[in-house]
């Protein structure tokens, strides 16, 4: 019972990371219709600059909490304003081009971002700094879970609830659900839709960089790659919970999170991302909207 | 001229690509030493390339929305210079001729090494021409490509290691075996759009290369299969040279046959069906178009070749392991077949040659290989979406009355 405990909350945990990072993913495809490649490359990216800042200012002599903050600061700065740019360069452009074109330019922009971090810093793994305290309270269920895991899912909670109310009740909100259902309407009905998507964009490399310092400092190792197999996972997750919806998207995270879990804690861990890739392709077979989304009729 | 504006927004771009690169370039940490590195050169080289690409950037999108405007006004003019040029009779069979010439007699001019090279690129082309029938013609966007390109070259790898079968033999074998696993990746996907497709073709892709890697008892894992034959002839013993020589001949009978083939099926019923699915599903169908057997075709033709190319890859290197069919393997060729054009023959073949040609010869160049791949994709989309040889679209010209033949050229595009 207590391994299966185990297994649970680290699913949870997994979960709640892929939730994270398949925000973006779900809102830029509510509003655009595109798969964002690059999206994990997003979070990739918040996680060298949080690595990076951690280490300058853990050479500056800054005490732990600060650079917590710090770099956590940093890594959602960047990352949102590498989200920005790539939707300026390499989608913008392409708003009335054939979807082909755009997934195309996406894919490539993924290949080139995990190459220009590759040569400007490094191949290897590098060792990402324990930046979440150990809490004394969590001694006594430390064997079940940790005081990173609980910091997780808590983040994790406040930002998707806050999100929630952004979506729901902001006048932003408003104009990011407006221009989901008709781009052209709403642009006609005064919303200014190319600052709608730059935002979207912004607030979804903002969650994906979330994910990732959390995630990184709970691994505690982090390369050029980890935004390739972590991205694709996301996606699973936001299709799965029906593309365009953020609860899906939670509820995608989670249900993937607990099904990575069990496998590997029940059947082999060599098969962990089979798994995750057959439960994307028997989704996208059987179900395609996803569990919580609804079913389009194409219209001509 | 250039305007006091223009410039203002340069230096706006260069600041700003200045700030979002300053982390990655900038600073880079040591570790296991415990320093970090600073590196401001950088910093000013971001600068000032960002402040000289904002303006081709800009000068490009201009002359974009130029374009855009004259094909809208109905101004296209007639294809391109060098097209012309290269489909006129008196200037395309001594071109042809000579191209043949050089490729027959290039394993004599150059060393083994860069014959080699070469049969590597030939098999880049076999790759962009089987990748182009899914995405240039059918318009399937396919990402798991290299899983059937593995699959032929584990075929070819595992029968020669277990039975003993020779290359000859396992060739056709490939073939079918690719066609299989085409179809069997096909079936499922058929309801899926465009987008759903990749990613599943993606996951297809990675799940192949997973149970390659760990499935020990099959496949050896992530070490892979050694000492695999180099393709017999007759059985005569052949020294390094010979057989490397070997090798780009078959792959350049290969790649004929490939276009022989692809020519003729673009040419023929399923390929206009092929062209019909992709520019409007619902208008193919509406037509009377098979749509299950459209797309089944074209994922089961597509991989047929790349089951091929696995083979003669397995046998042109005698090693192969996972690592060689990851998903880069699958963006390389879409590279080829983006960049010379989808739907393009010599295009793709264009594509191939100068993708996996210029990194081997330009030394330096080839760790930014993949940088360069990746803005290609994105370069090639925002600005030339055809690719460096479109793909020429079977035009019907009415040779009748005059009034109608501005009708007629409008369909030039």
């Amino acid at each position: 019972m207590e391994y299966f405990l185990e297994l649970f909350l680290g699913g949870l945990t997994r979960g709640s990371i892929y939730a994270l990072i398949a925000l973006g993913y779900t809102m830029v495809y509510g509003i655009i219709e595109l798969i964002n490649f690059a999206h994990g490359e997003i979070y990739m990216i918040g996680a060298f600059t949080a690595l990076i800042f951690a280490s300058v200012f853990t050479l500056l002599g800054f005490n732990d909490l600060s650079i917590l903050l710090l770099a956590s600061l940093a890594a959602v700065t960047w990352a949102s304003a590498y989200g920005y740019t790539i939707e300026k360069l390499a989608y913008k452009p392409l708003r009335k081009a054939p979807r082909l074109s755009a997934l195309i330019s996406a894919i490539g922009m993924s290949i080139f971002l995990q190459n220009y971090v590759l040569l400007a810093q490094t191949s290897d793994f590098l060792p990402f700094p324990r930046l979440i305290p150990h809490f004394s309270f969590m001694d006594p269920i430390v064997h079940v879970i940790g005081s990173a895991e609980l910091v997780i899912l808590i983040t994790t909670a406040v930002v998707m609830i806050a999100l929630t109310l952004l979506i729901k009740f902001t006048k932003l909100g408003k104009a990011m659900r407006a221009t989901a259902q008709d781009r052209d309407m709403a642009l006609l009905s005064g919303v200014n839709i190319n600052k709608v998507i730059s935002f979207t964009f912004i607030i979804g490399s903002f969650t994906a960089a979330v994910g990732g310092v959390l995630i990184a400092s709970h691994i505690g190792m982090i390369n050029f790659y980890i935004g390739f197999i972590a991205g694709i996972k996301a996606f699973t997750a936001a299709v799965l919970g029906g593309i365009g919806s953020v609860p899906g998207a939670v509820l995608g995270g989670m249900v993937l999170g607990w099904t990575e879990s069990f496998a590997t804690g029940y059947v082999s861990s060599d098969y962990e991302d089979v798994f995750a890739f057959s439960l994307l392709v028997l989704i996208l077979i059987f179900r395609p909207e996803g569990i919580l989304g609804r079913s389009t009729t194409q219209k001509v | 001229m250039l305007s006091f504006a223009e410039i203002r927004r340069s230096v706006l771009v260069s600041a700003w690509f200045m700030f979002l690169t300053f982390p990655v370039m900038v600073i880079r940490v040591n570790p296991i030493e415990e320093v970090v590195e600073w590196r401001w050169r950088n910093l000013i080289m971001v600068g000032a390339g960002s402040f000289l690409i904002s303006f081709v950037w800009r000068y490009l999108i201009a002359r974009k929305e130029r374009g855009k405007k004259a094909a809208e006004a109905g101004r296209a003019g007639g294809p391109p210079l060098a097209r012309r040029a290269a489909v006129h009779a008196g200037f395309h069979k001594p071109l042809m001729g000579a191209l043949a010439v050089f490729v027959l007699i290039f394993p004599f001019l150059f060393s083994t090494y860069q014959v080699n090279i070469m049969a590597t690129a030939l098999i880049y082309v076999m790759l962009g021409l089987g990748l182009n029938i899914v995405i240039g013609l059918a318009g399937l966007l396919d990402l798991g490509y290299v899983a059937f390109y593995a699959v032929g070259a584990y075929a070819y790898a595992l029968l020669n290691h277990h039975f003993g079968l020779g290359f000859w033999a396992v060739l056709p074998i490939g073939a079918v075996m690719g066609a299989t696993f085409g179809i069997l990746l096909g079936f499922p996907v058929l309801r899926l759009r465009g987008d759903y497709l990749a990613i599943v073709t993606l996951g297809f892709g990675e799940i192949i290369r997973l149970v390659l890697e760990n499935w020990n008892d099959f496949s050896f894992g992530p070490s892979g299969i050694a000492n695999i034959d180099r393709p017999g002839f007759f059985g005569v013993e052949m020294s390094l040279e010979a057989a490397t020589n070997y090798v780009y001949y078959l792959l350049i009978g290969l790649v004929l046959m490939t276009i022989f083939f692809v020519n003729r099926l673009q040419n023929s019923r399923i390929g206009r069906a092929w062209i019909a699915l992709r520019e409007d599903e619902i208008a193919c169908q509406a037509m009377g178009i098979d749509k299950t057997k459209t797309k089944l075709t074209a994922f089961a033709l597509g991989a047929t070749w790349a089951g091929m190319a696995g083979v003669v890859f397995a046998a042109k290197t005698t090693f192969i392991n996972p690592a060689s069919f990851t998903f880069l393997e699958s963006a390389i060729i879409l590279s080829i077949v983006v960049l010379g054009g989808m739907g393009s023959i010599p295009g793709v073949i264009v594509g191939a040659l100068v993708l996996i040609l210029l990194p081997e010869y330009l030394r330096a160049f080839s760790d930014y290989r993949m940088l360069l791949f990746g803005a290609i994709l994105v370069i090639m989309m925002v600005f030339r979406p055809e690719g460096l040889i479109a793909g020429a679209r079977r035009v019907y010209e009415f040779k009748g009355k005059k009034e109608t033949s501005d009708t007629a050229d409008g369909i030039h595009t």
